[in-house]
């Protein structure tokens, strides 16, 4: 079997020879037709079978034909010239990059192409006098990169970057390291003459560099603290925003009254490693989204059929659609809408819904809720609510996807900044009082002393550097999370809640198994040539399943839209389909018992029935292992939309204690998850589909699988690819590993803290000791968190 | 020893020179993609490349982008 020069799989389908190269099919010998008649040869050069196979794109762009559609979605319009940006999720390799800012190789009107690869977006600038937003879409999707255009690419323009810390960050970076410059003089030598006349000046420069630091790099932690005092709780931010404030006062004070240098090289230096920490903390996964609803989904526009005649065309947006519109749905599109179907016969998958790839028939007359994926000839419909009342929709109305009723998390830091906080001031007064007794001048100096060395900069950074590392590396293994305190939350969980379809079960493969009265050989080829004639999808999957030879012609074909097929071959009548479409006598055991199963095709020959095939999901590999290593220490429960059908299988194969609650609605899963969080428990959700979105949201984490991690995703917490399903246990470790290691370094932590207490409270606080010891705590921490996370990551490696 | 004074001014206007170049760097978006420019760079310059496979194929065949629709 040969693999394609263009996108590298089997051509399992036949091979198109073509220029000595073979192809799986002719999509993808086209795309190396153009390029390679444009000179861009290159591209099979910088990577082995880089390309992506294009999909029909028949009308699927039409809406771009529409003036008020394309304002939307353009960044950039003036003049004769226009900007765009596209998400292309294919985009992986270096040819990916290479092809698309060549464009203007291929169509001279394009001017510049840039590719973000990270963010896996093109920016696309063109000249509209010869070529059109949609020509440029149709372009891409020629080469198979196909722009993925939503509902929500329209509010573009409120998004821009918040570049806020790295300022933040460069401009404490450039005070500390100037101040560090000028106050380098008075660490040794204090005395010496020349060093006498001119410390003034070093000494105010120092200050001016140290406004900047106080007043812009800091103000977060200002912010943070004030609030927090308003909350009345003292997370970290209090002790760090009190030292700062004290470590200023007092330099200030010093150099105002010429009394000392100050602390000024310590204050931009905790700044700089305290915003070093946060950035660090910041690792985004740019081109995966957490925050998708429904919007991420839907198309923006939709074909709009003229209401009378149903044959006048024209594009609407998706908002626009009011009831009793009719819509036209070709060939794999999204239904955006509830509607009713008017003409012709619908196959629904609903796998953006349910998680479940399955297709559903639809019947003239039959509801049609909006989320399913059409597939087969175009269906019209009529609509009967708008977008926003849909029924899918009408989860997001619930109030938990507001921001603001998302409770709070009270992490480990801010826990342990409590007591910290409150026993600083304690010692910081004890010992002011103390020293007021033995040398009232030196009273307020220790006073500020213990404030200033014990400000908690190491114990701040303990947590941002272990969980920062632990993101990459569950990153790494292919575990993506929103925020590096998920990781935090994840190790406090005590109940997990999985979903079951698509999340258990696997979206990708079926087993078809049979039941009945065996086929001789020569049943089985009938068959098999009967199936060939359909292009219903239960039929190609029937025919992959069936293995027998194609030769016979059959005759009579018929095909019962909603019913079944049936055909003559060799003078014997064959029917496929429903039951009732092909049992002629009743028997109703039968009728019953595949009713409980998903998916059946009955099969009878000669009026004769013989048995059905089931169509089952099937469950991911090793997924009782799995779940019975989880039950040791964690209470579980599948939640799932389907009927009570395999109780038998699970209890079967699953541990004793796991509960099973079936027939659940999207909103009885959010309901059913909060009941659990009022019973106290922490509660981990694993799903998938768009109708678990409302119970990802609820859970304390909410981790979404995906077959595909472009492909996207309810919002949630962390998004894992379904090949690592197996590792969840091991993941689970880890987050309890990362959050040992930050109760170490705490320790630690306030071990230094005790040592400058020491020459704090002694009265011996020197501007250099606290310019050596703060540095050299956050860096032993920042130490001691790498290489520790480092370890435990190389363990999930070996392991997995 | 006044030098000190001349001195300190050199380098406080070149540490404000690279500052002020930070400051440009990042607002005109340099640090947002880090990734890409990386691979950009070992690109070969594509436009020698194709000129010896071109002698097998007939030149006339141009991709049209307009006419489709």
């Amino acid at each position: 079997m040969e693999d394609c020069f263009h996108c590298g799989d089997a051509c399992n389908n036949g091979v198109v020879i073509h220029n000595e190269k073979a192809f799986c099919c002719n999509g993808c010998k086209t795309v190396y037709d153009i390029l390679h008649d444009n000179n861009l040869d290159y591209y099979y050069e910088l990577e082995q079978s880089p390309g992506i196979t294009p999909n029909a794109i028949n009308g699927k762009f039409d809406y771009l034909n529409n003036d008020i559609i394309i304002k939307e979605l353009l960044n950039f319009n003036e003049g004769d010239t226009q900007i765009v940006s596209f998400l292309i999720p294919v985009i992986h390799c270096s040819s990916c990059i290479w092809i698309l800012e060549n464009l203007n190789k291929l169509n001279p009107n394009i001017l510049t192409s840039q590719v973000d690869f990270p963010k896996k977006t093109v920016r696309i600038s063109y000249s509209i006098t010869e070529i059109s937003l949609k020509d440029v879409v149709v372009l891409l999707s020629k080469l198979g990169y196909e722009p993925y255009i939503s509902l929500n690419d329209i509010k573009k323009d409120a998004k821009t970057k918040d570049r806020s810390l790295t300022y933040k960050l460069g401009v404490a970076g450039f005070a500390f390291g100037n101040i560090m410059f000028l106050s380098f003089p008075e660490y040794f030598e204090v005395n010496e003459f020349w060093l006498n006349q001119f410390k003034h000046i070093f000494r105010w420069l120092m200050l001016v560099f140290s406004l900047p630091v106080v007043f812009y790099s800091a103000q977060d932690y200002f912010i943070s603290a004030y609030k927090s005092l308003q909350s009345k709780f003292l997370n970290i931010d209090v002790p760090i925003a009190l030292g700062v404030s004290v470590l200023f006062i007092r330099s200030v004070m010093e150099v105002v009254l010429n009394l000392g240098t100050g602390f000024f090289d310590s204050l931009s230096g905790l700044v700089f490693f305290l915003l070093l920490g946060k950035f660090f903390q910041q690792k985004t996964y740019n081109y995966l989204s957490f925050e998708r609803d429904y919007k991420s989904y839907f198309p923006i526009a939709v074909t709009k059929l003229d209401s009378k005649n149903l044959i006048d065309e024209f594009q609407t947006k998706v908002y626009d659609l009011v009831p009793d519109d009719c819509i036209l749905i070709r060939n794999e599109e999204l239904i955006p809408v509830d509607g009713i179907l008017k003409k012709g016969s619908a196959f629904i998958d609903y796998s953006f819904v349910t998680g479940e790839a399955k297709l559903v028939e639809k019947i003239i007359g039959d509801e049609i809720f909006a989320g399913g994926k059409h597939s087969g000839t175009p269906i019209v419909i009529l609509v009967t609510k708008s977008v926003k009342q849909s029924y899918l929709t009408q989860l997001w109305n619930n109030e938990i996807f507001n921001a603001s009723t998302q409770n709070i998390f009270q992490s480990l830091t801010d826990k342990i900044s409590q007591r910290f906080t409150k026993s600083l001031l304690v010692i910081a007064f004890v010992s002011g009082l103390i020293w007021l007794f033995i040398d009232m001048s030196k009273s307020l100096n220790v006073f500020t002393a213990v404030l200033i060395v014990a400000c908690p900069c190491a114990l701040a950074l303990a947590a941002p550097f272990t969980l920062g590392n632990l993101l990459r590396i569950l990153g790494m293994n292919k575990l993506y999370l929103k925020k590096a305190e998920v990781i935090e939350q994840l190790a406090g969980v005590d109940t997990i809640v999985f979903d079951k379809t698509g999340t258990l079960t696997t979206n990708a493969l079926h087993t078809i198994s049979y039941k009945g009265e065996l086929f001789s050989e020569e049943e089985n080829n009938q068959l098999k040539n009967v199936l060939r004639a359909s292009s219903h999808p239960l039929s190609r999957a029937l025919f992959h399943h069936i293995k027998s030879e194609v030769s016979f012609d059959i005759t009579n074909y018929s095909e019962d839209i909603g019913k079944g097929i049936s055909a003559n071959v060799n003078n014997e009548t064959i029917k496929i389909g429903r039951f009732d479409f092909v049992a002629s006598e009743s028997k109703s055991n039968i009728k019953s018992e595949s009713s409980l199963l998903q998916t059946t095709v009955h099969i009878s020959i000669n009026e004769k029935y013989k048995g059905y095939y089931a169509f089952k999901n099937e469950y991911r590999k090793g997924f009782d292992r799995l779940l019975n290593e989880l039950s040791k220490d964690y209470k579980l429960i599948v939640l799932s939309g389907d009927n009570s059908g395999e109780t038998t299988y699970l209890t079967k194969t699953l541990p004793a204690d796991v509960e099973l609650v079936f027939n659940q609605n999207p909103n009885d899963k959010l309901e059913f998850v909060k009941a659990l969080q009022n019973k106290n428990k922490k509660v981990l959700m694993i799903g998938d589909g768009l109708n678990d979105a409302g119970a990802l949201a609820q859970s304390n984490v909410g981790l979404s699988i995906s077959e595909n991690i472009n492909v996207f995703s309810p919002a949630c917490d962390g998004i894992l690819d379904a090949s690592m399903f197996i590792n969840i246990y091991e993941f689970l470790q880890v987050s309890k590993k990362g959050v040992k290691i930050i109760k170490y370094a705490f320790f630690f932590s306030l071990f230094y803290n005790l040592i400058g207490l020491c020459f704090a409270i002694t009265g011996h606080l020197e501007p250099v000791v606290a310019a050596i010891l703060m540095p050299l705590s956050s860096i032993s921490i920042v130490f001691f968190t790498t290489i520790s996370t480092y370890l435990i990551g190389r363990k999930i490696t070996q392991n997995s | 020893m006044t030098i000190i004074y001349l001195l300190l001014t050199i380098s406080v206007l070149v540490a404000l020179a690279f500052f002020a170049a930070f400051i440009l760097s990042v607002k005109n978006g340099q640090y947002d993609d880090v990734y890409t420019p990386s691979v950009r760079m070992l690109f070969e310059d594509e436009l020698v490349k194709p000129k010896a496979p071109k002698t097998k194929t007939e030149p006339t065949n141009k991709i049209k982008t307009n006419n489709h629709n």
